[in-house]
């Protein structure tokens, strides 16, 4: 896996946040479009796509994709 | 002897998934109330928990490890069940996932714990006759597919839904041999299924204040309907969803 592979995954998720919106260091909890339903989709997306299974804390105690995209490659 | 209409005294009862969550209170509870329990669940040091829970107002409760997603084994659970006068079938599994990631390999997954194993169980105890005239079958689904869609809760919603429209036929079908069916439909019920971690504790907190009456269910509140349903009590009820969701979904 790569980060900028991850980060279009992450992006790929959200409907009306510009793609571009979206780097290693976006804080992404601070988005007008997330919600927790865009949780369970980057949760589901991380299983699909990486066979990892994350937990709602994971989430939670992330503040940047890349915290995210680290938790995900410690447990491939 | 005290009136009490709910007794279930001098019946046989199987629960299945009774080794945690609503099952387990569910077993518990209908030894208590005086029924002989036949407990079945995958995990042996879990089940042998519950059984050793069991009220032992008289000594002749069962367990029976089986996996009901496995035909051999539920063959074989129904071949050494004794004559039922209820069953309570609670085992099941959830998942959180949004429609847009509901592979058929999801649903599948799924469909094969909530739908097609209660009702292979089901059909197989009504057709071997294990099912006595006027025994009493209760499947648990769940507000979720029928009365509740919350985002998140399709793939688990729809097996439920398919459970509850099963239990509908059932209850026409088995009227003939006086068999009743009926579900009970429960909203978010704080069972180990729902501690998985998908849904951060902070959430859940924050949910449970979304119900009228305050809280999430307990097992006991599913259980003690669950009893109602197996009693002579509710004699002329079947083909009924029983919701008891703390006012959720009103």
């Amino acid at each position: 896996m790569n980060i900028t592979e991850f980060i279009e995954n992450f992006a790929s998720q959200f409907d009306d946040t510009e793609p571009d919106a979206f780097a290693s260091d976006t804080k992404f909890k601070q988005l007008d479009e997330w919600s927790s339903l865009t949780a369970l989709s980057i949760i589901a997306m991380i299983d699909d796509e990486y066979n990892v299974i994350i937990k709602g804390n994971d989430i939670l105690n992330s503040e940047t994709i890349e915290d995210l995209y680290k938790i995900v490659e410690k447990q491939q | 002897m005290e009136f009490n209409p709910f007794s279930l005294a001098g019946k046989t009862i199987l629960v299945t998934g009774a080794s945690s969550g609503i099952g387990q209170t569910t077993a518990i509870v209908c030894s208590q109330m005086g029924a002989t329990v036949v407990i079945t669940g995958r995990d042996e040091e879990r089940l042998q928990a519950t059984f050793d829970q069991l009220a032992a107002a008289q000594e002749e409760h069962v367990k029976l490890l089986a996996d009901l997603t496995i035909p051999d084994e539920v063959d074989r659970l129904v071949a050494s069940l004794p004559p039922l006068d209820g069953a309570v079938l609670c085992a099941g599994n959830s998942t959180t996932l949004p429609l847009q990631f509901g592979s058929r390999e999801k649903f599948n997954e799924m469909f094969d714990v909530n739908f097609f194993a209660p009702v292979e169980l089901l059909r197989l105890m009504y057709k071997k006759k294990v099912l006595q005239k006027g025994a009493s079958v209760v499947l648990i689904a769940s507000i979720g597919g029928t009365h509740s869609f919350m985002p998140g809760n399709g793939v688990y919603g729809a097996s439920k839904a398919a459970l509850n429209s099963v239990m509908k036929y059932a209850a026409r079908e088995y009227a003939s041999r006086k068999v009743r069916v009926n579900s009970i439909c429960p909203g978010m019920v704080d069972t180990p299924l729902i501690h998985r971690g998908t849904i951060t504790e902070d959430q859940l907190a924050e949910d449970a204040k979304r119900y009228p009456l305050g809280r999430y269910g307990r097992p006991e509140d599913i259980a003690n309907g669950a009893v109602y349903l197996l009693s002579d009590a509710s004699s002329w009820l079947t083909g009924h969803d029983l919701v008891i969701d703390g006012g959720f979904s009103v």
